[in-house]
């Protein structure tokens, strides 16, 4: 997944940079996950699907099924956006649809994202042959495009329903989540808390639960958003070349009905318009919380008090090589917060 | 301080002379106003073809104070106020802190060269080392052949004492010691007045720590430039350093001759630090650690940051910060004359302090 | 050249796992819809050709599984993958002979088009940071998430409803006969041109960010502080020290991305009725011709594969670490 591109061993290495002489400010590093515009922005954007998914087959307006005499018609007050060649109502079979990929995106994320976790965990730790196996297993499972061969798998399939297109993405979605994993573990596993433990005789199954796991919580939940991200899009994607059932309604279905039925040809913007700015948007959310894990767990990605109109006002451009120098003002000095201090020379 | 900050230019090159003169530097961590302290009017200076020590616990701003000087300090790095001005071989004074980009970048490498902290990440994993060390020479001497550059990159290398035929490895090729060697060549390429060494030994070993250390005495002995040498490793420095400065906090709390500093500690810090190193001659002594650990930068204490650590405190001590001064036995003169340290104990006029110093101090 | 002996290892077990998943698919499905098939194809379908789509959907079920596997291979060696149902009775391999160069053409043009782009822009994004090219950031964030498929029905109802600039479908003009005339050439550019822009557009995002987060990364890195201090012009810190380093992660990522955005593309060329393997999958898709689905994933596969090698010379060419013997 390319937006995962980030989570590469040389960085889930901790930081090292040159000696800064002063820690970051220790906050509590809890809170500064949700402190991040990104993360919230996308947490909001979330929760307000996660509801509709919940409550919408109740509040949409018609039977998404429902076919009426208002065939193709542009938006209007009865029809907010508008209707399809059968008079069925665009808005109810979004509003219908969003709980169709919700479901489906957080089954297939689970379900990938624990095979990712038990091989990715089990090929650090184990190492040797094992490691080189599993290792092996999951960049072949890399290599090999996915989509592809969700379609066939589920081209085969008898019923391709939501739950069992969800476990095949999830079947077949587990390599980056692993990779991603082995790598940190590798690393965890000679820190010293993690050899401390072990050198006590800490089982291994304990020592994984206890000491490495928490601390692979950011690049898991990273893993799972990223996958969440690429079922949502595989399914969408299968919905509209029309492998899965047409009769079950999410985003793609309506992609898939509207490219069947010349929506494009007919000028008819509102059958595939709002339904493709939904999946976009749900994916910009997934992306954003992304985004703020990755900042999370990599501060040199995170723009610390970075407020651009501030450093304007202070004519301060941050750079690496440059390092700013404020400008004093003609009428003195700016107070930079020490307390006024006479040298001792002055005095005496 | 000693005299040398006055605004006087210099004779050309005179040894003794101050080649880089830090004023009341301040440096923030952040932009905004919340931002951490992390240099408060640091003064110090440095004279030509001189090894100046730059000690401290890590996190007392040595190596921050190094960075600010050449403007090398990474985001979120931010320079408050103060000057740095270097004195060039012809007795030009320049303030660093006012250069334009442009007139920064032609004067670095020639002016100022730096031996960062450890070799491994100081050298571009992708380029052979003979590229990277003629790249600095190319970019000062425009018109220069690359073959006359690789030809002056074989003979620094075989200077540090490596085979020129090295010259077309990559850094992953070369051992610890002697990706050491190679920066500290490329450093010399241009012949810069000022060397400034950030730990450049911390990552080798004893052995190899004590060629590099020779090394660079040897080097400076030929070239005749000046030094900064940053470290933590006390004991080291008094080998190789004519001066050392310690740092606390952000603030330089002594400032003398580095036996001075090594027989006779004037502040507690001091004292307190040197008793953490083995010495590396003469008579056994107790090692002592100290007791407790710096200061949080964000939240320090309105009076002297090494109070609460330090066992000569009074009140004014939690009150009132030091600044740097002459010790209270300057009327000794000759070299006392010439230290200076931040410590209260030191000032007599102040209340509850009587001007007796503590006898490990008053050495 | 342990480099060379491991990667070449490892991509013969890959290939070995794509032609073994192949192999299993249709014997661990439920049902037996080929035979089905057969049944409706019957007398129709010469006794050679039914004898090896037997052998490759498993049919024959009183041969053990080892036997089949072996059989298996020894069509998939010969380039038997069957004949298709839809274009009967046209071997599978015929099909997409014909289809692959047009893949090729479109998808691999396009991704390389935009791996160098979005690379480009993603380390100037990278380098100004706090500046307005971190504008950039939203945008290239909105367009990694729209799904392929609905770029390109936005750009067709854009650019060949509305302003009737390009066309919607196919891949060159009917009238023409396929030769190496300017003609042709020209009419191949002109039609491929909006599904390749939309291939672009959809995953250059992923590059950008991907690049700009490795210079952010790598800007920080101690060799570029050294750059800096050696007074280097500050082109040549950005291009020779951060960005050559920075490209490193991106082309190992581009290799083990590629799976992914290829499945992403291929779906342009069903948008696009583009005749590549994407459009033949999806034909194969809808119309149940099994065999042909099967050799379409067999070859992407190994299109895939081939990329990742070429990824991997390139690779070894940038990094002298992993040309290191040993």
């Amino acid at each position: 997944m390319a937006q995962d591109t980030t989570f590469t061993e040389e960085q889930a290495a901790p930081e090292r940079a040159v000696e800064h002489d002063v820690d970051d400010p220790r906050r509590a590093k809890r809170f500064l996950f949700l402190r991040n515009g990104k993360a919230l922005t996308g947490l909001g954007i979330l929760l307000f699907f996660g509801i509709l998914a919940v409550v919408g087959p109740w509040i949409a307006p018609y039977d998404p099924n429902q076919v009426s005499a208002d065939l193709l018609q542009p938006p209007s007050w009865s029809h907010w956006l508008g209707t399809d060649h059968t008079g069925r109502d665009i808005l109810s079979q979004i509003v219908v649809g969003t709980r169709g990929v919700l479901v489906v995106g957080l089954i297939a994320g689970v379900s990938a994202t624990v095979l990712g976790v038990i091989v990715g965990v089990t090929a650090g730790f184990i190492g040797g042959m094992g490691d080189e196996t599993l290792s092996a297993l999951s960049n072949v499972f890399l290599v090999i495009p996915q989509l592809p061969l969700i379609i066939i798998i589920a081209g085969q399939l008898p019923t391709a329903g939501g739950v069992t297109v969800a476990l095949v993405i999830g079947i077949t979605g587990w390599a980056w989540g692993a990779r991603v994993m082995r790598a940190q573990t590798l690393s965890l596993r000679k820190r010293d808390f993690v050899e401390a433990a072990r050198a006590n005789g800490e089982r291994t199954w304990r020592l994984v639960l206890a000491e490495v796991l928490p601390n692979l919580t950011a690049i898991i939940a990273a893993g799972f958003v990223g996958t969440v991200t690429f079922a949502v899009m595989s399914q969408v994607t299968l919905a509209f070349i029309g492998i899965t059932p047409v009769s079950d309604w999410n985003w793609g279905t309506i992609l898939f009905w509207a490219q069947n039925n010349l929506a494009l040809q007919r000028g008819a913007w509102w059958w595939f318009v709002p339904a493709g700015l939904c999946i976009a948007l749900l994916g910009m959310a997934l992306t954003l919380v992304n985004f703020g894990i990755d900042e999370f767990v990599n501060p040199r990605l995170r723009s610390t008090g970075m407020n651009a109109r501030l450093l304007r006002r202070r004519r301060i451009r941050p750079r690496i090589g440059f390092t700013p120098v404020l400008r004093t003002p003609p009428d003195g000095r700016p107070d930079v917060g020490t307390t006024a201090r006479t040298t001792r020379k002055e005095r005496s | 301080m000693t005299a040398s900050t006055l605004d006087v230019p210099a004779p050309s090159g005179a040894v003794g002379e101050p080649v880089l003169e830090i004023e009341n530097l301040s440096v923030d961590y952040g932009y905004t106003d919340d931002a951490t302290h992390v240099l408060r009017d640091v003064s110090l200076t440095l004279h030509r073809g001189e090894v100046l020590g730059l000690a401290g616990e890590s996190g007392c701003g040595k190596s921050t104070l190094a960075y600010a000087a050449t403007r090398l300090l990474p985001p979120p790095g931010l320079i408050t106020s103060g000057s740095v001005h270097f004195t060039g071989r012809d007795g030009q004074r320049t303030d660093v802190l006012r250069q334009s980009d442009a007139e920064l970048r032609a004067s670095r490498w020639q002016d100022t060269a730096i031996v960062f902290q450890g070799a491994m990440n100081s050298l571009n994993p992708v380029y052979r080392i003979g590229r990277q060390i003629a790249d600095g020479i190319l970019a000062h001497r425009p018109g220069m052949r690359r073959k006359e550059a690789w030809d002056q990159a074989a003979s620094l290398l075989e200077m540090v004492g490596i085979n020129a035929d090295r010259l077309r490895d990559f850094p992953h090729q070369l051992s610890g010691g002697m990706r050491q060697r190679v920066m500290i060549a490329m450093a010399l390429a241009l012949d810069p007045q000022v060397l400034i060494m950030d730990e450049p030994t911390t990552a080798l070993d004893v052995v190899m720590q004590r060629q590099i250390v020779e090394e660079i005495a040897d080097l400076r002995e030929r070239l005749g430039f000046s030094v900064v040498f940053i470290t933590h490793d006390v004991s080291l420095l008094i080998e190789i350093a004519d001066r050392i400065a310690i740092m606390y906090a952000g603030d330089i709390v002594e400032d003398a001759g580095a036996q001075d500093v090594y027989r006779r500690p004037r502040h507690p810090y001091s004292a307190a630090l040197l008793h953490s190193f083995p010495p590396l001659r003469g008579e056994r002594r107790e090692l002592t650690g100290i007791p407790g650990s710096p200061p949080d930068m964000q939240k320090m204490p309105p009076g002297c940051p090494f109070a609460p650590r330090c066992a000569h405190a009074t009140d004014v001590c939690r009150q009132v910060r030091p600044v740097l001064g002459p010790t209270a036995l300057a009327d000794r003169g000759g070299r006392e004359a010439e230290r200076s340290v931040a410590c209260h104990l030191h000032d007599a006029d102040l209340e509850g302090i009587d001007g007796t110093l503590p006898t490990d101090l008053a050495r | 050249m342990r480099f060379a002996v491991r990667r070449t290892i490892f991509y013969l077990i890959t290939a070995w796992a794509a032609v073994t998943i192949n192999f299993l698919i249709p014997r661990l499905m439920p049902g037996d819809p080929v035979t089905a098939l057969m049944g409706r194809m019957q007398g129709r379908i010469d006794s050679n050709a039914e004898e090896s789509i037997r052998v490759l959907f498993g049919l024959d079920t009183d041969a053990s599984v080892w036997q089949q596997y072996v059989d298996y291979w020894g069509l998939l060696l010969r380039g038997d993958l069957g004949l298709s149902f839809t274009f009967f009775p046209t071997p599978v391999s015929e099909i997409v002979q014909q289809a692959l160069p047009w893949t090729i053409g479109l998808v691999g043009v396009a991704t390389i088009i935009s791996f160098t782009l979005g690379t480009g822009i993603g380390v100037a994004i990278g380098w100004r940071r706090g500046t307005w090219a971190d504008a950039l950031l939203p945008i290239t964030t909105f367009f990694s998430a729209v799904p392929y498929f609905w770029l390109g029905l936005i750009a067709i109802t854009v650019f060949s409803v509305t302003l009737g600039w390009f066309p919607s479908s196919g891949s060159y003009d009917r009238g023409l006969v396929p030769t190496w005339s300017w003609e042709f050439v020209g009419s191949v550019i002109y039609y491929g041109f909006l599904p390749a822009l939309t291939v672009v557009l959809s995953s250059i995002a992923g590059w950008i960010l991907g690049m700009r987060n490795m210079l952010v990364t790598v800007s920080s890195e101690d060799y570029v502080t050294v750059a800096h201090a050696k007074g280097l012009p500050e082109r040549r810190v950005m291009v020779g020290y951060a960005a050559r380093n920075a490209i490193l992660p991106q082309v190992s990522n581009f290799a083990l991305s590629l799976g992914f955005v290829v499945g992403g593309t291929l779906i342009m060329e069903m948008v696009f009725s583009y005749q590549g393997i994407g459009y033949t999958l999806f034909q194969a898709v809808n119309t149940q011709d099994y065999p042909l689905m099967q050799g379409c994933f067999l070859v992407i596969t190994l299109a895939v594969l081939g990329a990742n090698i070429i990824a991997d010379f390139v690779y070894a060419a940038l990094d002298p670490r992993a040309r290191q013997e040993g």
